[in-house]
């Protein structure tokens, strides 16, 4: 089945992205990735073309689509708890007059809390978390509402490296139910992660698989770029020759 | 002395003034600040002096006046905001002074002697009447019913607002009464310290709050605390050293957030400092 398709005619960015997909968008900072996954929530209306998501018009897919934002675009000391914000993704959306979470809501809550490994500091506030716990406690915000698309914005920036780790294998393990959409322009962080990679610079352009070379990353950033192999863990590129 | 003042309706009047605008002040104060929407309120406070006047230029209570036109200027703000065209500080300075000039061309377009119009501008609590403070207690009922029903959807708006309508939340409904429950507060504290010092009654009672206590609720419940004690202080100092009431309102807050700002920090620097000596052994 497929769940996003996306034709913008301006710039050139078209794709079918189906169930099952983990996709990771890479491009340089300013490429419009943040615009696009907020043309496919509906936030952002595109200038040219349309998108549709499961077969609907964008913001009429209602709670099929989780978003994980950017960690910098929110207030980080508003007086809050970590158990609070996670059980405000099952708000009832109706505004409901003196609205209370039903015992389900709160065992949803305390799974995915357990889940994503915050249930320990869910009493804490919010100021207080490090870059990690913030970010696992938006994915897991986002996930109590079950999602079947989950569309996450730069999910490991300002995240220290257990974390990210921590992040990528939970997000493998949703994977086998959900659909996956991240953004970053962290290229060689995501690629040993996702299923497939496309890099999005003004234009789109889908990759397949995730392996990374120098063809790539230079149509992406638009200029020769070196790129560095580190050994086999976080291996990103295949052994290739000196390129002169 | 004390006792007998009580007996005087003006003092009672005043007394209750003081609980009405100070709830107001606690619970929207807060909202205010967490939303970064101080300025924002200055404007829409501003703009009422414009109501004021065409209240005086068509012969109704003025603060009927003010109430109409905060509202709709608070709504016309929050359109334009939305649209996002205009920058917001922009915005704010546009509507602060229209409402200015537009309070200014209706009091000179009126018939007959100009009225006093320092009692609106710096309040004047002691001159409050039982109309008054029944709209006050209209607005601070209107205004509490509001906030604790939608209690947690206010939480989620405030915090992340782009989620709460990725969620299917009616933020936009939501924004709309925020902007017009900070109109129709403004109008309930302008008879307590006036449109030019509201700004301090939305703002002290609740920074002090911030500093000591941690969740939404309390800070709401503790600011409202802590502006009846600013209020009924700066009345009570107003009365003793013979000084306008919302002047010494506003003058008693700000040297309270300032004592408890500086007393804080030294505390504060103080523990830090035997945390590290602790360490250090």
């Amino acid at each position: 089945m497929i769940v996003i398709k996306i034709r913008l005619n301006i710039p050139a960015v078209n794709c079918r992205i189906k169930t099952g997909e983990y996709l990771g968008i890479i491009g340089p900072n300013g490429g419009g990735k943040t615009t696009l996954l907020k043309s496919i929530l509906g936030l952002v209306l595109p200038a040219y073309g349309q998108i549709e998501v499961f077969g609907k018009k964008p913001g009429a897919a209602g709670n099929l689509i989780g978003y994980v934002p950017q960690i910098t675009t929110l207030e980080k000391n508003f007086p809050v708890r970590v158990g609070e914000v996670v059980l405000t993704g099952r708000l009832d959306p109706g505004l409901r007059l003196f609205h209370k979470y039903s015992l389900q809501d709160k065992k949803m809550a305390q799974q995915i809390q357990e889940d994503v490994g915050i249930y320990n500091i869910r009493d804490r506030m919010v100021s207080e978390l490090s870059g990690g716990q913030f970010q696992k406690m938006l994915i897991a915000r986002t996930l109590v509402a079950e999602p079947k698309l989950l569309l996450l914005d730069e999910p490991t920036a300002n995240v220290d490296a257990a974390s990210r780790d921590h992040i990528f294998s939970l997000l493998k393990e949703l994977n086998s139910n959900m659909t996956i959409i991240l953004v970053t322009h962290d290229l060689l962080a995501v690629s040993s992660h996702v299923k497939s990679l496309a890099c999005l610079n003004s234009s789109l352009v889908y990759h397949g698989g995730t392996e990374i070379n120098e063809k790539i990353v230079n149509t992406l950033y638009g200029c020769p770029v070196d790129l560095i192999a580190h050994g086999v863990p976080h291996r990103v590129l295949k052994e290739h020759n000196e390129g002169r | 002395m004390f006792f007998t003042l009580l007996q005087y309706q003006f003092i009672q009047n005043a007394i209750i003034a003081s609980v009405l605008a100070s709830t107001v002040c606690g619970i929207i104060g807060v909202i205010i600040i967490e939303k970064k929407l101080v300025m924002m309120s200055g404007g829409i406070a501003h703009t009422s002096f414009g109501g004021v006047g065409l209240g005086y230029f068509l012969g109704i209570e003025p603060v009927l006046g003010a109430l109409l036109l905060s509202v709709s200027a608070s709504m016309g703000i929050c359109y334009i905001k939305r649209k996002g065209r205009t920058r917001q500080d922009v915005l704010i300075g546009l509507f602060w002074s229209l409402g200015m000039a537009l309070g200014t061309i209706f009091i000179a377009l009126m018939p007959g002697y100009p009225p006093d119009l320092a009692s609106y501008l710096f309040g004047s609590i002691l001159t409050v009447t039982r109309a008054d403070i029944y709209l006050m207690a209209l607005i601070a009922f209107f205004i509490a019913i509001i906030v604790i029903s939608l209690f947690e959807y206010w939480k989620s708006f405030i915090f992340d607002q782009e989620f709460a309508a990725i969620t299917g939340i009616k933020t936009v409904f939501l924004e709309y009464l925020l902007f017009i429950m900070i109109a129709i507060s403004v109008v309930a504290l302008i008879r307590v310290v006036g449109i030019i010092l509201v700004m301090a009654l939305f703002t002290a009672p609740t920074a002090i709050a911030g500093m000591f206590f941690k969740s939404l609720k309390s800070r709401m419940i503790i600011s409202a605390i802590i502006g009846c004690f600013f209020c009924l202080g700066g009345l009570f100092v107003s009365y003793s050293v013979n000084i306008p009431s919302g002047a010494a309102i506003v003058v008693l807050s700000v040297i309270c957030y300032l004592l408890v700002y500086v007393i804080n920090s030294i505390i504060n620097s103080i523990k830090r400092k035997e945390r590290s000596a602790r360490q250090d052994c």
